[in-house]
């Protein structure tokens, strides 16, 4: 008795395991209707009501071009969108047609198998040639395009007017002023950060190791090889690293800090300069340094010179699942077009992907003069592969900082371990 | 004890009962998996089958671009469990989770027990006080819990480093600070557990054998070590057992206190680093086979510990 049972469950385990775990076969539907109802998804801003009147007149020109289909937008949350959109990916059936992703996941959501390859649709509009180069590389994977830009997002350095002005100082315009500047702060007033770094903050990392000439990864089309332990990159590490210390920001306190994190102590007046973004702004003017502070691109090595920013920013993408392809390209177009990213800016203050919307829009605020001009002089982008996703997952980068603020690792080493894990998630994609 | 042979077998009924001998052997066989059924089933369904797929996926690889469909699934034996293997952050985890663990588990029950026995001595207002905050601990959240220690040692604005004099040390910033805050929090919110159980466990000791242990001159140590304890043992059991699993499977304290692992991944545990490779970078097949492992390790610890008991005579 007791042993037949034991035979019945071994089998049945040994029947079921010989079954491949489940996957939801390839998504493309073939169909391609002309009518119907079109399901878009949208990230949630904070305060997201303009965003909603910006699109909603986008949708109403649309629904009136084409008789009979009907447009659905949900507006997802930001902080759950990648469960949404990986489910959307498993379950076709349920999934939108047209999608708001952030930029540095293209790679691996075209590898997921759920974005559906735009390039000729894309070539053939007229308004893609204004696009600018970086945003357009945020949106090719191997040479083909899975998307329009939506919005760029971009960092500048912030600084205390007030804090400066009582101390006498200039905005630095080298890396070597901007860190002398921030230790005679601090020397001069103990009670604040000269600049707000973080050992968790990648992206504010980024500039440094750029302005250096250094690189992340270097290669093209899937097969890239990490840079990061390049002497051009060490030499950039060491001095985005050399701001931790107790005569700027002490690492007992910044080697956790992430972005957020140090825009927070900026906003709440505890340090004299952050890396911030354009999108930053709405936290800074809640916090108690509202009026006392003014922006200007983040210095390169020399002086007068600009450090390339990363471009950040959201992209819009028509799902291969869709029964609807060309309806769905359409809405693409239109909600990513130069007049609907104007209204896009007036509505949210979000910088248009083209250059020339975007110069238009500098010059009605001053605000965005020093974002803008850091997009024009340079700006970079994460390496294009599905790798990147796993390698920002697995906290590659931060640890990486924080090894050597932390004095765990020297700069080499650190760089050196950093490269291999970057090259080892390069390799299990490839 | 065990050496006497149980009155059953030493006394075999001398009139045979002819109606009852076979019908009951065959029933004694069915009947229980007759009883039994209802739960295999709802067991099988909600335990049996998603460990079986956990072990399916570790044996493939198995990402995002599989699940979605963008790739196919390829079996790949035990090559995920060969990649963990080789990975020395992963051995590291695996042994720092252990210890941390075994710290976790430990300091639960001493403080658990010394608790549950100073309620038995105090009087019903300060027992009420006790229980309550007891009750307090354990009905926080997780997440909860872990936010208000963060603040409580907050660097710039915690009262414990104002109350201290510690200005602004970072408790969170060294690698055996942060586990030892972390360890406080888990302490804080697992004791109620131990306590309210071994509380109920020592209310049903008659009282006539810890009066006997008090009138032979027992001081309270001893009367722990050698009459409450072996009494309790399968109160205990359970508690340990209970506890060995929650902390080695501790995430929420980690994820949340240390900022997903602390500073360059100091303080990472297994379960957070299944979370970073499985979920965060959609590496089903990994996490799957990280889950598996865990799945071993504490089947091991436990059969272990029940052996060891056993050994010692006792029966569970």
């Amino acid at each position: 008795m007791k042993l037949s049972v034991r035979l019945v469950a071994l089998a049945a385990v040994l029947a079921t395991a010989a079954c491949a775990p489940q996957t939801s076969g390839d998504s493309s539907s073939g169909k391609d209707e002309k009518t119907g109802t079109l399901r878009v998804w949208l990230f949630r801003e904070v305060n997201n009501a303009p965003k909603e009147k910006a699109v909603e007149s986008v949708v109403a020109g649309f629904e009136k071009a084409h008789d009979g289909t009907e447009v659905t937008v949900e507006y997802i949350p930001v902080e759950t969108r990648a469960e949404r959109i990986k489910a959307a990916f498993n379950d076709p059936k349920s999934a939108p047609d047209l999608v708001e992703y952030g930029n540095t996941d293209t790679a691996g959501y075209v590898k997921d198998g759920g974005l559906a390859d735009v390039t000729e649709e894309f070539g053939a509009w007229d308004e893609a040639k204004d696009t600018d180069p970086t945003a357009r590389q945020s949106v090719t994977v191997d040479g083909r395009v899975y998307g329009a830009p939506y919005f760029v997002g971009v960092r500048a350095l912030y600084y205390r007017t007030d804090v400066f002005d009582e101390l006498g100082l200039e905005p630095p315009a080298s890396q070597a002023e901007l860190i002398s500047t921030a230790r005679e702060i601090r020397a001069a007033r103990p009670d604040l950060y000269g600049i707000a770094v973080g050992g968790a903050y990648t992206y504010g990392a980024m500039p440094f190791l750029w302005a250096h000439g250094g690189e992340l990864a270097t290669g093209k089309g899937g097969s890239y090889a990490s840079a990061i332990d390049t002497p051009a990159a060490r030499k950039g590490i060491e001095a985005y690293t050399s701001l931790f210390g107790d005569d700027n920001c002490p690492a007992a306190k910044c080697a956790g800090m992430g972005g957020n994190d140090t825009v927070t102590a900026f906003a709440s007046g505890k340090a004299a300069m952050a890396i911030a973004g354009d999108f930053s702004r709405a936290a800074v003017e809640a916090g108690t340094v509202k009026g006392d502070y003014a922006v200007v691109p983040l210095p390169g090595v020399k002086p007068g010179s600009v450090a390339p920013a990363f471009a950040g920013g959201n992209n819009l993408g028509v799902l291969k699942s869709t029964s609807h392809r060309t309806l769905a390209v359409d809405l693409m177009r239109r909600l990513a077009s130069k007049e609907a990213q104007g209204e896009l800016f007036d509505a949210m203050g979000f910088l248009p992907t083209f250059s020339d919307v975007r110069q238009r829009a500098a010059a009605e605020e001053p605000f965005l003069k020093p974002f803008v001009e850091t997009l024009a002089a340079d700006t970079k982008f994460v390496p294009a592969s599905p790798a990147w996703a796993q390698i920002d997952a697995s906290q590659v980068l931060p640890t990486m900082f924080q090894e050597v603020v932390s004095g765990k690792k020297d700069v080499g080493a650190a760089a050196g371990d950093a490269a291999k894990k970057m090259n080892e998630a390069f390799g299990s994609v490839g | 004890m065990r050496g006497r042979p149980a009155p059953r077998v030493a006394a075999p009924p001398r009139t045979p009962r002819p109606p009852r001998g076979r019908g009951r052997t065959r029933g004694a066989g069915l009947t229980p998996w007759l009883y039994l059924a209802p739960a295999l089933v709802v067991l099988g369904g909600l335990l049996a089958y998603p460990v079986q797929q956990l072990g399916v996926i570790s044996l493939f690889r198995y990402t995002q671009a599989q699940v979605s469909g963008g790739e196919p699934a390829t079996f790949q034996g035990l090559g995920n469990y060969r990649e963990l293997l080789a990975d020395e952050q992963f051995r590291q985890v695996l042994l720092t989770t252990v210890l941390f663990a075994a710290a976790c588990v430990v300091s639960t029950l001493a403080v658990g027990c010394a608790l549950a026995v100073l309620l038995t001595r105090v009087s019903a207002v300060p027992r009420l006080a006790l229980m309550l905050a007891g009750l307090g601990a354990w009905a926080t959240p997780a997440v909860t819990g872990s936010t208000v220690w963060l603040l409580l040692f907050d660097a710039d604005f915690g009262p414990v480093n104002r109350i201290l004099g510690l200005g602004d040390h970072s408790w969170t910033y060294g690698r055996y600070s942060a586990f030892l805050l972390v360890l406080l929090e888990v302490v804080w919110c697992s004791f109620p557990f131990v306590m309210i159980t071994v509380y109920a466990g020592i209310r049903a000791v008659p009282a006539e054998v810890l009066e006997a242990a008090a009138l032979d001159g027992a001081s309270q140590w001893r009367v722990w070590r050698s009459v409450l304890a072996p009494m309790l043992r399968p109160i205990l059991v359970v508690v340990t057992v209970q506890s060995v699993i929650w902390d080695f499977k501790v995430f929420t304290q980690i994820y949340v206190m240390t900022g997903g692992g602390g500073i360059a991944g100091q303080n990472l545990v297994l379960n957070v680093y299944a979370y970073q490779k499985a979920f965060a970078s959609s590496q089903y097949g990994l996490g799957a086979a990280i889950g598996v492992v865990m799945l071993l390790v504490l089947l091991a610890v436990t059969l272990v510990y029940l052996r060891l008991l056993r050994r010692q005579g006792e029966e569970l």
